[in-house]
């Protein structure tokens, strides 16, 4: 967009703001060296590392199963699906097969994670556009209840190192599926009340339509993926893509968004949330019996070469690299991380808007630190 | 006029004026209702905070602070004794004389803003025959307060913050003071204490637009939700008082509720029938009303996400402004047109126009705006 510049009889010039690293809004360490002609965005420079803790190179000096609990540090929002990424990478280097159950575990467990990362995402978007905490407490409650099925599986409530190569660490516990039903009962009628309460108001409408609007061409060509991408209309999810694990066997729909802006990456989220519930719905019913951990070595030496897995995590693409070097541990690791590829169109989305506007499309787009910086 | 005679029931009892150098001449008078009004505002102060932090807890599907004493009804005293106990930090380069007055420039209005407003029919420091005049001009100061914190802080935070907050000032001053007019018009006087007397029944009820125009431009004054641009924490941190701390602090935490109590003690004047109602002592009447005006501003702040400084702008000049005068001009043809004996067909005429209105408007020629800009 352009600026229009007039002749005034004052002199203005721009200034410099920093936005971060310490700020309520950039959702941990995130810095925004930000030039601004009054309100107006002109220019937006990101900085970030502040959380760097060199994750990659840490997995250099760990066996390869001793590396999962680094990667609940990546996107600590999402745990599990970063465990889940992880294992199918070096499930696939190594080539090992998963039990029945385990997959379908896998599936509920990740699907259920998406749905706590979406109530985080949407909760701290509002807070963003100044409702001030309700709706972020409100999806705290309906997380608080997914949290508490994770405490049943893993005895962890943030970071759950739960997900072992070739399985998960332990079968399901008997409190847990009745748990898991009665959750499924409850949280349309939840999501029926964040539809009624913030779909149609007034001041979020016009807060968030038509604001910050990412082009198709923009986020495909950048990379982005996951709701970010589907708000712009892209029907693209690599559950349905390149449906890994037991993707292929469920019925769901992809929800897209419209013009990808701030709302629509809004609705995407509360709509995926419910094509999650169908996804464990099916899993709980198909759930079979049996082992829960494939047969693997105590140190697992995967054979020299190389491997790329990827999900769909909530916040997009989430991929492992692994390098095998014949010995316990990988020769090299890389993250793909969602947030810091979804963050790259981030300066096109802003220019020209104001500050405001600025704070909730940064909100909108849902990245967490931890996994910008590694 | 059923309204009007319960209204006038437990009323005729306090109809007669407390007399104007009550208690024992004027010097005692002035020191009675000083030490009172500062009393009242403090309290009242503590309380709203606690009703603030309770009421949001309750809505927010939490507890709210319960801890310290019964109910958690010592919380605003803990609050004021943690601020109260903080290092004063004061910016290296900051203007020290402007950042040390700020707080005391924003804060003297508010408690002037209290000495026109009457407790009980002639209970008030001073029976300014311009009372709502007065309360005008003075609320406009604290804004001066406001800025010079945002100046004087060195703060590009700050100062954004206080630019809005003069923006904000600047455009709701008008539609906040032709909603003033109507009731003026109604009552024939500007002095507070004739306004709540001839207030037979509530003016809300005859004033229905004018109340929702005060009551929206008074929370984009005082800087409520949705309208808290100049404070935006997920935007600007603190705003204006992002460099302040410990006792400074502590009074632009005061001016932040006492300006919200004194919006909702004269919402509570103008449109509420004051002190006035059946049964209890007309001060707590007076008491009850400002606390309900109250929770409606939590209500709102714990509903609403919050606009943006175009939007606050152009709802202030395209939907108030002009819904404001309309609403001047019907209650000046009312007022000269109507006999007074047909209260409930003006009652209803108003509503009627209400009604009409504020769909027609926010339909055709209002939108808050789908993400336009309007610089």
């Amino acid at each position: 967009m352009a600026i229009e510049t007039r002749e005034m009889a004052l002199k203005t010039e721009p200034f410099v703001l920093n936005f971060g690293p310490v700020h309520p809004s950039t959702h941990g360490v995130y810095r925004m060296r930000t030039t601004l002609d009054g309100e107006v965005v002109l220019d937006i420079e990101p900085v970030f590392g502040y959380l760097h803790r060199g994750i990659e190179k840490l997995a250099e000096q760990r066996t390869f199963t001793g590396f999962i609990p680094l990667t609940d540090r990546l996107d600590y929002i999402s745990s599990m699906s970063n465990n889940l990424a992880y294992c199918l990478a070096v499930e696939k280097l190594a080539g090992i097969a998963v039990p029945e159950r385990a997959e379908y575990i896998r599936v509920i467990i990740a699907e259920m994670q998406r749905i706590a990362n979406h109530l985080i995402a949407v909760g701290s978007f509002l807070n963003d556009c100044g409702a001030y905490f309700t709706p972020f407490l409100y999806m705290f409650r309906e997380r608080e209840r997914i949290v508490d099925l994770f405490e049943m599986v893993s005895g962890q409530r943030l970071l759950y190192n739960y997900m072992r190569i070739g399985g998960v660490s332990q079968d399901l516990p008997d409190e847990f599926l009745p748990a898991l039903r009665k959750l499924l009962d409850l949280m349309p009628s939840y999501i029926g009340e964040y539809e009624r309460l913030l779909k149609d108001n007034e001041i979020l409408q016009a807060r968030a339509r038509g604001v910050g609007i990412l082009t198709q061409e923009t986020a495909v060509n950048c990379g982005i993926s996951g709701p970010v991408l589907r708000s712009t209309g892209y029907r693209w999810d690599w559950r349905r893509a390149d449906p890994y694990s037991i993707y292929d066997r469920f019925d769901f729909d992809i929800p897209v968004g419209v013009q990808g802006d701030c709302y629509d990456r809004f609705r995407v989220r509360i709509e995926e949330m419910t094509q999650s519930l169908r996804i464990i719905e099916q899993a709980i019913k198909d759930l079979p019996s049996g082992p829960v951990q494939a047969d693997v070595p105590h140190l697992i030496r995967p054979p020299v070469g190389e491997a790329y897995a990827h999900i769909e995590a909530p916040k997009g693409e989430l991929g492992f690299y692994l390098v095998s070097d014949d010995s316990v541990a990988p020769y090299r690791c890389h993250v793909r991380p969602t947030s810091l590829i979804n963050l790259t169109a981030l300066r096109e989305m802003v220019r020209g808007w104001k500050v405001a506007d600025l704070i909730i499309i940064f909100g909108s787009i849902d990245i967490t630190l931890g996994e910008v910086d590694r | 006029m059923a309204l009007a005679a319960l209204n006038n029931i437990g009323t005729q009892v306090c109809r007669q004026a407390v007399p104007p150098d009550w208690p024992g001449g004027f010097w005692w008078h002035w020191l009675f209702f000083t030490v009172v009004l500062i009393i009242f505002v403090l309290v009242m102060v503590m309380g709203v905070i606690y009703i603030e932090r309770r009421g949001m807890g309750r809505m927010q599907s939490r507890l709210g602070p319960n801890r310290t004493g019964p109910f958690g009804l010592l919380q605003p005293v803990a609050d004021a004794v943690k601020v109260l106990l903080k290092e004063n930090i004061v910016p290296a380069n900051a203007d020290k004389l402007v950042h040390w007055l700020a707080p005391v420039v924003a804060f003297s209005p508010v408690l002037l803003i209290f000495a026109v407003v009457p407790f009980q029919n002639g209970a008030l420091l001073a029976d300014l025959n311009i009372g709502i005049l007065y309360v005008v001009a003075v609320s406009s100061i604290s804004t001066v307060g406001v800025f010079m914190a945002g100046w004087g802080s060195s703060n590009k935070y700050s100062l954004l913050g206080a630019m809005r907050n003069v923006a904000a000032v600047v455009s709701y001053e008008m539609p906040l003071v032709l909603a003033i007019v109507g009731v003026v018009l109604l009552a024939g006087s500007l002095s507070m204490n004739q306004i709540v007397l001839a207030q037979d029944i509530p003016f809300i009820l005859l004033q229905p637009l004018g109340f929702l125009i005060f009551f929206i431009a008074g929370c984009a004054e005082i800087n409520r939700s949705p309208f808290d641009l100049m404070e935006a924490d997920s935007e600007l941190t603190a705003g204006f008082h992002t460099e302040y701390s410990g006792m400074k602090f502590a009074m632009f935490y005061l001016v932040e509720y006492a300006e919200a109590v004194a919006i909702a003690a004269i919402i509570t004047t103008l449109f509420l029938g004051g002190w006035r109602g059946p049964v209890l002592p007309p001060w707590l009447w007076f008491i009850v009303k400002v606390i309900i005006v109250f929770f409606v501003m939590v209500w709102t702040r714990t509903t609403l996400p919050r606009v943006r400084i175009d939007q606050l702008m152009s709802l202030a000049w395209k939907f108030l402004f002009p819904l404001a005068l309309i609403n001047l001009v019907v209650t000046a043809i009312e007022v000269l047109a109507l006999p007074a004996a047909l209260l409930w067909v003006l009652i209803i005429i108003n509503f009627a126009i209400l009604a009409a209105l504020i769909p027609l408007w926010s339909k055709l020629f209002f939108k808050l705006g789908w993400g336009r800009l309007e610089v």
